[in-house]
């Protein structure tokens, strides 16, 4: 057995875990609200009778570890309940919203990616041994107070400048490609400083490392050094920090799509939460848990494969 | 803490920082009223003189209810944070309080959960604790427990180990008394600088939830309400949205900038790199027939030259060593030689040729731009005179240079490197093949198959065993000195005229020490080239070389053949053959040291740096620099003779 399928094995493992941790919580939410969800959510003028009728057809009546199982054995059959508010299937709910969501999160990822990791290496190159101080110092401050922003603040930033004053964007809804441009612009700016900065540092001390000096010694074109050589080793590093910031992204397109009112999962966990829907709010948590288990899973599995020592692979 | 307010970033934070909490004490002493005060007759107006952020659905005056909104929003934030760092300590020292074992359970979950964004975390918590300022409060606090907590743990379980702590449980102090007394303030520092920035987090987080409308629920306003409602209007009264956003990144920025910059002032503090003081130098005579020739040779960094005026020479196949202690300057002779010198490393010499190709040729230096050159003199001239530095800059250069494709290919073909260290100079994520074969694919335009055919030769010709399994392998499944072995091997991917090998059996058991001795040697005989050996080991120098030069504080004090070594002129090399114990060393003696520290080349002495451990040295030493005359440098060399 090789040592990539023992981590595949090991890795899967935990994953399953992890899987059996947020379907835990997302089921636990509901019963953990103090006093009655179903009460809360029809309010206090409505009959008894009518909570007792939905309370019984939720289920909620029955012992909690046979909700537990149900609720796992729906899970499985793809069943995430039903929609106070709408009566339709959360499935369905979240069906039609995932899309506008994952589309959102996926673009600004790769910007993100893209602009960062270039932008990082050419400053590291840039700005080694205290070169060019005044584009360093120009460099840290700049994606410095990006990455003290929050999107949503980012957001309304980036509308006012090219939405409003502009006109370049239009300022809200999901429409055309343009308007596609905010969204991700406010999503991958954050973390696109962050990351970069993060390469910056880790390539370097990579530049200082013995093995750099012997690939100056074979006489390697500049692009192969810190192609080649340098930027693998920064990546090892900068992959292992900038996992848990995109784990923070899908996290953050909650807040963006209500700036922009994109018609996402974001702004349909909020509108939900404020209508006390339980069974979406609940079938929402888990898709975005989900989704930063893949995240995690995505970073640790590309860790493993860039870099050869990795103890990811043994532990 | 006062270290803080001594960094520009620290002040400008602080002063931030004060300001927001005062506003946030005062504000709504002074404005609240005003900020209340319902104006049907000015409703949902843009900015004006009277007005200047606008006004909201009732006619109130925004930009007074930003201010009065301070108090709110950073009262509910440092709610927060003080529920967030109290759960988080009591989760992060769990293995202190309640027990190792149990203590696992919670440093498990604590682990899980920091992997969910907080964002997450609090609208999870939200959900469950309903919507309103309580419920945010309580949620921000639980999102940001995890990754406080792990800080906690990360902190105390260090200090826990330490000896005083142990003494205090063995003499039965319990464990809460343990963990505040004991360790949480010898941790104290580092977490109230993080609660700080958790703080400014928190600040930003629960804007961010009453944007949503989760929050803070009306008539109670703070700066994500005001925000949520004045982001609907945007196109026509933007500041309504702006003016609560840009109080928002203030004040979130004086909490982290102020926390940061704490955390900076108790860490590390970054060391100031000196900057160049190249030397002059004049190109002098023609090219000759050796290897390498090498004259005046000097390495700067800063006013600091730590290789000073090295000139030699090596002829074809000729092995010549390079000794000295640590600090002596021969590891720079031999970068400097193989124009690996990086910045501020500046390298300066009179010549500097290999087989015949001067390497301080034009190319060889790098194209400087007219700014970054006045940068240097302005950052250098403090040193000196202008006139005397406008010369320098003519006769130096930046020794790693960009080259043309013709001296990269020399170099690369003809000058092969090997390192001290092999277990950090073969890059860990490259299987080793691939870094042999990479020479010969760029040098020599091989094909990728063919060059990492030509490899697995070479690594068959280094003695390593199954080449064409391990030129699969990566670095770490290697040994010492098979990666030592496969050092070699790379730098026999093209036809070596010159091998220079820095120190490479220093980090090897001695057993292998031998063997890679060995292979160099017989590298050499099969390849007919050159041989630089720099070692600390005179024994290690006496059994591969023909020609050996000592170097002391920068400089050559002797060059001799190893062959007369026997009658070395210079106190310095007689200290150092003295130093080597052999079979007819008395045992019971103490083994024999050179007395006192290697010269600092920063404090060289005005005479003789060797002079204050020199038991011949007299006044002259003290006063004047020997020159090296008939290969010794000392004013009283054994035999008679060197100086005046």
């Amino acid at each position: 057995m090789t040592v990539m399928t023992r981590f595949a094995i090991r890795r899967g493992l935990r994953l399953l875990l992890s899987l059996w941790v947020v379907v835990t919580a997302a089921f636990g939410m509901i019963h953990l609200i103090p006093g009655d969800p179903v009460r809360a959510a029809l309010g206090p003028t409505a009959p008894a009778q009518l909570v007792e009728a939905r309370r019984e057809a939720l289920g909620l009546n029955d012992p909690l570890w046979q909700q537990y199982w149900h609720y796992m054995e729906n899970l499985f059959k793809g069943e995430f309940g039903t929609s106070t508010l709408s009566g339709l299937p959360v499935a369905q709910v979240i069906g039609d919203r995932l899309p506008a969501t994952g589309e959102l999160a996926v673009a600004a990822f790769t910007v993100a990616i893209l602009v960062s990791v270039p932008l990082g290496l050419s400053m590291a190159v840039l700005t080694r041994g205290g070169r060019r101080r005044p584009a360093e110092l120009a460099f840290t401050s700049s994606t410095a107070l990006l990455a003290a922003l929050p999107e949503f603040l980012v957001a309304v930033g980036l509308v006012y400048l090219f939405a409003v004053t502009l006109g370049w964007a239009p300022v809200a809804g999901r429409t055309d490609a343009g308007s596609y441009v905010l969204p991700v612009l406010a999503l991958a700016l954050g973390p696109a400083a962050v990351l970069a900065r993060i390469v910056r540092v880790e390539t370097l001390a990579v530049l200082q490392a013995d093995y750099i000096r012997t690939a100056r010694a074979k006489r390697l074109p500049h692009r192969l050094i810190y192609l080649r050589h340098a930027l693998p080793n920064a990546l090892t590093a900068t992959i292992t920090l900038g996992g848990l910031l995109l784990g923070g992204l899908v996290a953050g397109t909650v807040l963006v799509e209500n700036v922009f009112a994109w018609p996402g999962l974001g702004s349909t966990i909020v509108s939900s939460i404020l209508a006390k829907d339980y069974p979406v709010v609940q079938g929402i948590v888990l898709v975005y848990g989900v989704g930063v288990l893949l995240v995690n899973l995505v970073v640790d599995t590309a860790l493993a494969v860039l870099d050869p020592r990795s103890t990811i692979r043994e532990s | 803490m006062a270290r803080v307010f001594r960094s520009p970033v620290g002040m400008g934070a602080a002063a931030l920082l004060s300001i927001v909490l005062l506003l946030a004490i005062f504000a709504p002493l002074l404005w609240g009223e005003r900020a209340d005060a319902i104006d049907t007759e000015q409703i949902l107006r843009g900015v004006s003189a009277q007005h200047w952020a606008g006004t909201d659905s009732l006619g109130r005056d925004i930009f007074f209810r930003v201010l009065v909104a301070g108090r709110l929003s950073v009262l509910l934030a440092l709610t927060a944070t003080a529920v967030g760092v109290l759960i988080g300590l009591i989760l992060g020292a769990a293995p202190l309080l309640i027990g190792t074992r149990a203590g696992r359970v919670v440093t498990a979950g604590v682990n899980v959960a920091v992997a969910f964004p907080g964002l997450l975390l609090a609208l999870f918590f939200a959900v469950v604790f309903g919507v309103g300022a309580r419920g945010a409060v309580l949620a921000i606090g639980l999102a940001v427990a995890p990754g406080f907590a792990r800080l906690v743990h990360t902190l105390t379980s260090t200090v826990a180990e330490r000896d005083y702590v142990h003494a205090a449980r063995i003499a039965g102090v319990g464990r809460v008394r343990v963990l505040l007394r004991h360790v949480l303030p010898n941790v104290g520092e580092p977490l109230v600088v993080n609660a700080t920035v958790v703080a400014g987090g928190a600040l930003l987080a629960f804007a961010g939830l009453s944007f949503l409308g989760l929050g803070v629920q009306a008539p109670q306003y703070d700066w994500g309400r005001l925000l949520g409602d004045g982001l609907n209007r945007i196109y026509l009264h933007p500041m309504a949205a702006l003016a609560p956003a840009i109080a928002v990144v203030i004040a979130g920025l004086a909490f982290s900038l102020f926390g940061e910059a704490a955390a900076r002032a108790i860490g590390i503090r970054t060391p100031h790199v000196a900057h160049l003081a190249p030397e002059e130098v004049e190109p002098v005579g023609p090219g000759g027939d050796a290897v390498l020739a090498v004259e005046r040779l000097r390495v700067s960094f800063g006013e600091v030259s730590p290789v000073r005026d090295v000139s030699l020479t090596i002829r074809r196949g000729e092995a010549v060593g390079i000794v000295g202690e640590s600090g002596s300057g021969k590891s720079l002779t031999a970068l400097a030689i193989a124009c690996l010198i990086e910045e501020p490393g500046r390298v300066g010499a009179a010549r500097l040729e290999f087989l015949g190709h001067d390497l301080r040729a034009s190319d060889c230096r790098p194209p400087v731009p007219p700014k970054i050159q006045q940068f240097a003199r302005q950052s250098t001239c403090r040193g000196g005179s202008e006139a005397a530095f406008a010369g320098q800059i003519a006769g130096s250069w930046d020794g790693a240079g960009s080259w043309d494709r013709g001296h990269r290919r020399l170099l690369g073909l003809g000058m092969a490197m090997v390192f001290q260290d092999p277990m950090t100079s073969l890059n860990p994520v490259l299987r080793i093949g691939r870094q042999l074969a990479e020479v010969a694919e760029v040098h020599q335009r091989l094909r990728r198959v063919d060059a990492a055919e030509l490899a697995v030769q070479r690594l068959d010709a280094v003695h390593i065993p199954e080449p064409r399994r391990r030129a699969r392998q990566y670095p770490h499944e290697f040994s010492g000195g098979m990666r030592q072995r496969a050092m070699i091997g790379m730098g026999l991917m093209g036809s070596p005229a010159l091998l220079i090998a820095d120190e490479p059996t220093t980090a090897l058991d001695v057993t292998v020490q031998a063997q890679v001795l060995r292979l160099l040697e017989e590298v050499r005989q099969a390849s007919g080239a050159a041989l630089l050996l720099i070692s600390h080991d005179i024994t290690v120098v006496r059994q591969v070389c023909d020609r050996v030069l000592v170097m002391y504080a920068g400089r050559v004090v002797e060059e001799l053949p190893v062959t007369a070594l026997d009658n070395a002129r210079h106190p310095y090399t007689r200290a150092l053959l003295a130093a080597v114990p052999d079979l007819d060393t008395d045992r019971g003696q103490p083994l024999a040291v050179i007395p006192g520290r290697p010269a600092d080349p920063a404090h060289l002495p005005i005479g003789c740096a060797f002079a204050p451990r020199c038991p011949l040295a007299d006044e002259t030493c003290a006063t004047n620099d020997p020159p090296l005359m008939a290969g010794v440098a000392c004013w009283h060399p054994k035999g008679g003779g060197g100086g005046e």
